[in-house]
């Protein structure tokens, strides 16, 4: 490297003079602007503002200047290598520019194509409908209860106020467990879940007893042999019959939709005294019977649609089960979960719900 | 239950103006469920005519029509007003001369059935000549209404041609069907239906049974001997507490009955067959008191009840030779011939014939356990044994005796013995105390007393109340009427007093529980997880039936003494086929794959959420204690333990493509690697990291199954691919992958707040081993060898290459790991990597044999 060169004129340094560094600045603009791509750009650069550059090679001879002429030579070669930076920074963006919108539109996918890669799974609404009544009583302040499916005489009939040679037992199509006479059957109902509660602990009792049950039906448009319910029970100080149709009319409304109500009728049932059957208002028709001048389809015209049994628990499923009649008194309903989800979402035909097709999940999702 | 409303009217002050439909409706206030409501659908012209000619027409199809011309007075088409109407007719019971029922066109018959003139056989008939069957009058089709036949000659003998035949036959009159729940036996009569009538009513209501044209004699000594005997009563109950014999002599069983009695039979539903019979069948209908009709002269000087023999039989009046139980009540005569099941069905030996002249008649009171039993040992339900199982009113036996006796007398002619044998060996019913504040307790509303009062004796009940002023007792005695066995405690009158207020009064009050209730239970949750895990996994939740054929496990290809073979039998399956309950949720959620896959479906992934049973080894049968108190603990014990383990399982299955092909590239089958990742899925869904080894197990595929376990070795589940024999004996797509979990073991095993790990920030150090191994050796346990090996700081394995060829020799493999390292406190240095790194593969050597590459 040449050192301070006193003699030297600067002047006389071809490098520095004016014109020239105006000349190389010119170029150098020319370069840039004629490059038509990034890597044309990158040989402009190299040509212009790289170490053999006549600019950086102008910016060399400086130091051996005499100290009089140095800081005018500098500012003229800074200045000038600053507008070449600047041209080359403008000149990069635009090119990048121009480059990330061709690939962006080279890389277009046609997303409207509806094949799911990994199609998602569903829950059965049978199971969703459950868990949604669950959660419904369970925002009441009730605890959920279970039992087992094959289950003993006593707890499904006897302990409920169906004895033997009662005419309901014989109404209830039971399947029975081999050997006969073991004490088993195929619970008929959710029913003995709630006598092993009231075995199992001291009132008060707010429980839902949700389940598969089994009764000896041929599977048809509206029955299965293989269904589930879900069945209440109340047992505290003071429950009464107001308080059933209080508890049926707040889940109804939270099941069904805002103002529908229940009615209860007279009814039978061994295990309850006294009795109701559970009708709710039909919301199709809004409980007219007639839909567009037709008899309404969905409650038979009768405004009303059959929910399922209740009533007071009978004292003798109360003593069975221990409980203290002179304290206690207890309410208990059931109702069909199939039935529920047939009525809420218009299924027609049972054999939809009970085949395992997953068509009928897929339609349902993961909430109902 | 049927109630014809013309009936019904005798019975209750019905307002004229009421229709079916507001009886229907008041009887559903009390507590009947309406089914239906018949007759009343009919319209004319329907009218009376005379067959003036008849020309058989044999057909093609071997049938022979009758081309009929029948003068229908001065009705008929137009043009043909007033003149004789040709009418076809497939009936052959009837010829010239005869009075017919027709139906003209623009009639309508019951359902809806629009008659118009019409071409038929060659002809245009003018309409129709009708059978009962097609009046609505009951399931006889098989000829026409002959009018003289149907109302008798004298009835008959007025009419003529062109009269109107909805009056006539009083098909204007509607039915109200009922349904009776089994503790209102006394709703089986139209005796009954009026009572409740007037209860929801006010109306006045007209006991038939004590009807002013009704005379009951006194019972005497020289009626026909009755002997009641019983052994062995159930339940302490005498079979029989009262009988009642009479004797008719000299009857002409062979007249017909009488035609309003047919068409009320009808109306209710029973075929009239014979005078004697329709009798019969009239009085239970009226009363609700089945009765029965012997020939006397078969009988050998009395009658009496007793028990059966074991081996004793007797062939009833259906045509069946029926062995008898000890416990069967059998009606005897004096020779101790069985004649009938007592309350169920009468034998055929002492039936009344067309040859019968004297009859006894039968009105007893039979215990309703007996013949509930009785009913259901010989599976013959009759109307009889329906009636006498829900209990029959012991107070109207006497009645209603007398009642048959009238009827056969006046219609059969004869002559009533003056004997009049009734035995009553009935306990007198005691009252019971009741609490007149119940109601109010029970229902939440308020019944004044007098009011609870007064419906306890509108519905029959002798209400007896304290002596003095009783001030502040608010207990009264109560005797149930004869006709109420139902009412035998305090909430069964309770529902009286509700229903006669009515239930639509009963406010809405919501309770609230006074502890907040604990929410789901930590099962519950975890259930709910697993559910949600699958179906995010791709798989749909479906349900199938429990039941499964012995068969299957053959087909499951399951060693002869696996676990899973103990299934639960049932007596009384719904197909003979599948008798036996799923040991597994795979045994019948395969089957539902297959109906997926057959109905087009290529790709399936499934998943059931279920209960599984398991047949003790102990098999003890459920005791079954009485209800008056809770079973003893060594009793509830036994009763609670004789039920067989139910675990809850959770089964998948999937067969073809789990990622679908398409424009984007191919799709990727389901293959069992899937099978372990979903299982390992559900495992960490609910904070559990699962053990996977490799097993052997059926059905599975002996070289993919795998093992999932938990940490302590406790078995999970398994999961993998079918083996290929399995598969085509199940009829699955091959290659079809499954996976079976217990998830009762993943809730005993969770349910401990888990301890959350503090997150290192310092650097990850990344170093690579391959490892050789023999082939045998798994990936897993190689693995496990690592992790046990590399200590703490270890963050992740993984395995990202599998090499197999002549640099690692025959049988063997080279397995690539990527080791990751982190420790909590500081940035480890390449040494202290390489450190663990050495460590960790000499615990694989150790552990596995392996040598590193
Ligand atoms: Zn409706």
């Amino acid at each position: 490297m040449s050192g301070p060169n006193k003699q030297y004129d600067p002047v006389e340094v071809a490098a520095l003079d004016p014109a020239e560094v105006e000349q190389a600045v010119a170029d150098a603009r020319q370069a840039i602007a004629a490059a038509g791509t990034l890597d044309e750009l990158k040989a402009a650069r190299l040509a212009h503002q790289g170490e053999k550059s006549p600019l950086a090679l102008a910016n060399r001879e400086i130091g051996a200047l005499p100290p009089s002429a140095k800081a005018e030579a500098g500012k003229r070669v800074g200045q000038a290598r600053g507008q070449v930076s600047q041209a080359l920074a403008a000149r990069q963006a635009e090119l990048e520019a121009d480059r990330d919108r061709r690939i962006l539109v080279e890389e277009t996918v046609d997303l409207t194509v509806r094949v799911p890669r990994r199609p998602l799974g569903a829950r059965h609404p049978i199971s969703l409908v459950s868990e949604r009544v669950e959660d419904i009583f369970v925002s009441m302040g009730w605890e959920i209860a279970e039992g087992p499916e094959v289950e003993s005489e006593w707890l499904t009939f006897d302990a409920l106020n169906i004895p033997a040679d009662h005419p309901a037992r014989q109404e209830q199509d039971t399947f029975f467990v081999e050997p006969a006479g073991s004490g088993l059957v195929l619970r008929t109902h959710t029913s003995p879940v709630q006598v092993r509660t009231m075995l199992d602990r001291e009132p008060p009792i707010y429980v839902l007893c949700p389940g598969k049950v089994f009764r000896t039906d041929d599977l048809d448009a509206t029955h299965t042999p293989v269904f589930h319910q879900f069945e209440g029970l109340v047992v505290d100080e003071g429950i009464t019959m107001a308080h059933l149709k209080g508890t049926l009319d707040a889940f109804v409304q939270r099941l069904f939709g805002e103002g529908i109500v229940t009615r209860l009728r007279p009814n039978y049932f061994p295990f309850t005294e006294p009795s109701a059957e559970i009708d709710c208002r039909c919301w199709i028709c809004g409980g007219s019977g007639s839909l567009d001048g037709e008899k309404c389809r969905t409650c038979g015209g009768t405004g009303w649609i059959e929910l399922g049994g209740s009533g007071m628990v009978n004292q003798r499923v109360l003593r069975a089960a221990g409980v203290d009649t002179d304290r206690y008194t207890g309410f208990a309903f059931g109702l069909g979960i199939e039935r529920s989800l047939m009525l809420r979402h218009n299924v027609g035909d049972m054999h939809d719900i009970v085949e395992g097709d997953v068509r009928f999940s897929q339609q349902f999702g993961m909430e109902i | 239950m049927h109630a014809p409303v013309s009936w019904l009217r005798e019975l209750a002050d019905v307002p004229a103006d009421a229709t079916g439909e507001d009886i229907a409706a008041a009887l559903v206030r009390v507590g009947l469920e309406e089914e239906g409501l018949h007759g009343g659908d009919i319209s004319g012209p329907l009218v009376v005519g005379r067959v003036l000619s008849v020309e058989p027409e044999p057909q093609k199809n071997g049938k022979t029509i009758n081309w009929c011309t029948v003068d229908v007075g001065e009705h008929g088409q137009r043009l043909t007003e007033g003149k004789p109407q040709e009418i076809v007719c497939g009936a052959h019971n009837f010829g010239v001369g005869d009075l017919v029922v027709c139906v003209l066109p623009g009639g309508v018959l019951p359902g809806g059935f629009q008659i118009s003139a019409r071409k038929t056989y060659g002809h245009v008939s003018n309409g129709m000549i009708c059978s009962q069957a097609e009046l609505g009058l009951g399931d006889d089709h098989s000829g026409i209404i002959v009018l003289t036949e149907l109302l008798g000659a004298d009835a008959a003998a007025d009419l003529k041609p062109g009269d109107d035949a909805i009056a006539l036959l009083d098909l204007a009159d509607e039915v109200v069907e009922v349904n009776v729940t089994p503790d209102r036996g006394y709703c089986f009569s139209l005796r009954g239906i009026a009572r409740e009538y007037a209860l929801s009513t006010g109306a006045a209501f007209h006991d038939p049974a004590e009807a002013p044209d009704l005379v009951v004699p006194q019972a005497n000594d020289h009626g026909y001997a009755v002997h009641l005997t019983d052994d062995a009563p159930l339940g302490g109950r005498a079979g029989c507490d009262r009988y009642v014999a009479r004797v008719v002599r000299g009857v002409d069983v062979t007249a017909a009955s009488p035609a309003w009695m047919r068409k009320r039979l009808t109306q209710v539903g029973m075929r009239p067959i014979s005078l004697a019979v329709d009798v019969t069948n009239y009085v239970m209908m009226l009363l609700g008191q089945p009765l029965h009709a012997f020939d006397l002269d078969t009988l050998s000087g009395s009658v009496g009840t007793r028990r059966a023999r074991a081996g004793e039989k007797l062939t009833t009046l259906d045509d069946v030779e029926r062995l008898l139980d000890p416990e069967d009540l059998l009606i005897v005569d004096g020779a101790d011939t069985p004649l009938a099941i007592a309350g169920v069905m009468g034998g055929a030996t002492s039936e009344v014939t067309g040859t019968t002249t004297n009859v006894l008649i039968e009105a007893a009171h039979f215990d309703p356990i007996t013949v509930a039993r009785s009913s259901r040992r010989h599976r013959l339900t009759t109307e009889a044994s329906k009636r006498f199982e829900r209990g029959v009113d012991h107070a109207v036996t006497a009645a209603a005796a007398q009642l048959a006796v009238d009827l056969l007398v006046g219609h059969g002619g004869g002559t009533a013995d003056e004997g009049v044998t009734d035995v009553d060996l009935r306990v007198a019913a005691e009252p019971f105390e009741f609490d007149t504040t119940l109601p109010t307790r029970y229902i939440g509303l308020d019944y004044p007393r007098a009011e609870v009062l007064t419906t306890l004796r509108a519905i029959g009940c002798e209400v007896v109340e304290p002596a003095g002023d009783g001030a502040g007792d608010t207990h009264v005695a109560v005797l149930p009427p004869s006709w109420r066995p139902d009412l035998t405690d305090g909430p069964e009158l309770v529902e009286e007093v509700a229903r006669v207020r009515g239930y639509d009064q009963i406010p809405s009050v919501l309770p609230q529980p006074k502890a907040a209730g604990r929410g789901l239970t930590h099962g519950q949750r975890i259930r709910r997880v697993v559910a949600t895990t699958l179906a995010h996994q791709g798989l749909v939740e479906v349900l199938s039936y429990p039941f499964v054929a012995p068969s299957l496990f053959d087909r499951l290809a399951l060693p002869a003494d696996d676990e899973r073979r103990a299934a639960v039998r049932l007596v009384n399956p719904l197909s003979d086929e599948a008798p036996l309950m799923r040991t597994s949720v795979l045994d019948t959620l395969l089957d539902t794959l297959r109906r997926n896959v057959a109905r087009g479906s290529r790709d399936v992934a499934v998943y059931e959420i279920g209960l599984v049973t398991r047949a003790s080894s102990a098999r003890t049968s459920a005791p079954v204690p009485g209800i008056e108190a809770r079973p003893d603990d060594a009793t509830l014990a036994a009763i609670l333990g004789a039920v067989p383990a139910q675990p809850r399982h959770a089964a998948y299955a999937a067969a073809g493509e789990l990622e679908r092909g398409g424009p984007w590239g191919p799709g990727r089958q389901a293959e069992a690697a899937d099978a372990v990742a979903w299982a390992l899925a559900v495992g960490r869904s609910v904070g559990l990291e699962l053990v996977v080894s490799a097993t052997d197990r059926a059905p599975w595929h002996p070289g993919r199954c795998a093992q999932l376990a938990l940490a302590d070795g406790t078995v999970v589940g398994h999961a993998g691919e079918l083996h290929p024999k399995v598969t085509s004996a199940l009829e699955l797509p091959p290659r079809t992958v499954a996976g079976e979990l217990d998830v009762d073991v993943l809730v005993a095993a969770t349910g401990v707040p888990l301890d959350a790990r503090a997150l290192s920030t310092y650097p990850l150090a990344h170093t690579d081993v391959a490892l050789v191994v023999d082939e045998q050796v798994a990936a897993g346990d190689v693995e496990s060898a690592l992790r046990a090996g590399a200590g703490e700081s270890l963050e992740s394995v993984v395995l990202f290459d599998v090499y197999r060829g002549e640099q690692v020799g025959e049988g063997r493999k080279s397995l690539a790991y990527r080791l990751t390292f982190r420790a909590a406190d500081r940035t480890l240095t390449t040494d202290e990597v390489s450190a663990l790194r050495d460590r960790a593969v000499a615990e694989a050597a150790t552990r596995t044999g392996a040598s590193q590459r």
